[in-house]
């Protein structure tokens, strides 16, 4: 079934603000394999000039989405999650994220397209701190295998 | 927070050496849980065959996390990345063994832009799919 594309446009907030903590970061750079000081270990990060550890480059795939459950998940979006794969990600960053951040994350279904038998739906999120700073914008494109066909 | 590599030492052209980075079913367990993502695809063998896939298959944001891992030792600091893209272009199938399946990353300095800034392309691949596409980093240099 084709994805409802009266969907496109609609902006989603969490509920509440993602609290950055030093232990989540350096639990995602351990998953990701990375033992880079700079995500485990503040004084390393101090030492090497950010004002506490920062996250990896694809951290915000954690929150990035949050918003946007409900949303991907009500029936009349139609998509069936057992086909979805990921199809492109991208993330422009203004800062590393670090320790501490209190982020704010409204995510925009931007657009839904048709690609030969498969439905692609990108999601754009804009990050900024509870005081307004804006931290990254992060591209998110779903693909849902069959979904056009 | 500055990169280690200096601009005026990078050439378009220059090629990143090439490394290798393993993936087994215990780290895309490990991911599953630390990312938040688990979609059985990513775990369960049974469930991923129900659906058509020839096997488990890595989340493509590990992969894509690699490509980080390999920017950002290069670049020497990971607050150096400015824009960072990837098409994931093909599966990463990890099998039930403890091999699992391997992902090798090589790195080439597209373009030298103003404001001490290089395009890094990166290619991924696994076995003899190339896993990511499109795969580029804006890098501040210092």
């Amino acid at each position: 079934m084709p994805l409802n594309r009266d969907f496109v446009g609609r902006t989603y907030q969490a509920s509440a603000p993602y609290e950055v903590s030093r232990v989540k970061i350096s639990e995602f750079a351990t998953a990701i394999g990375d033992d880079n000081p700079i995500y485990h270990d503040r004084q390393a990060a101090v030492a090497a000039g950010h004002p506490d550890v920062v996250a990896p480059p694809t951290f915000p795939i954690v929150f990035s989405l949050l918003g946007t459950g409900d949303a991907l998940t009500d029936p009349e979006l139609g998509l069936d999650f057992s086909m979805v794969v990921h199809g492109e990600q991208r993330f422009e960053y203004e800062r590393p994220i670090q320790a501490g951040d209190e982020l704010v994350c409204a995510s925009t279904i931007a657009e839904i397209r048709s690609v030969g038998r498969n439905e692609f739906l990108t999601v754009r999120s804009d990050v900024h701190t509870t005081s307004g700073e804006l931290v990254c914008r992060t591209f998110n494109i779903i693909v849902e295998r069959g979904g056009a066909a | 927070m500055a990169a280690t590599v200096k601009y005026d030492d990078v050439e378009a052209g220059q090629e990143i050496p090439a490394a290798e980075y393993r993936v087994r079913r215990v780290d895309l367990v490990r991911y599953a849980g630390a990312s938040g993502d688990f979609n059985p695809i990513h775990w369960n063998e049974r469930y991923a065959k129900a659906v058509g896939l020839p096997d488990v298959i890595a989340h493509g944001m590990y992969t894509m996390a690699q490509g980080g891992r390999f920017v950002t030792d290069w670049a020497g600091d990971p607050g150096a990345v400015v824009e960072y893209g990837v098409r994931f272009s093909s599966m990463v199938v990890v099998p039930d063994d403890d091999n699992g399946a391997t992902i090798t990353i090589s790195g080439v300095v597209e373009e030298k832009r103003e404001d001490k800034r290089v395009v890094v392309t990166l290619t991924a691949r696994s076995g003899d799919s190339r896993v990511l596409s499109k795969a580029r980093a804006v890098v501040q240099l210092s």
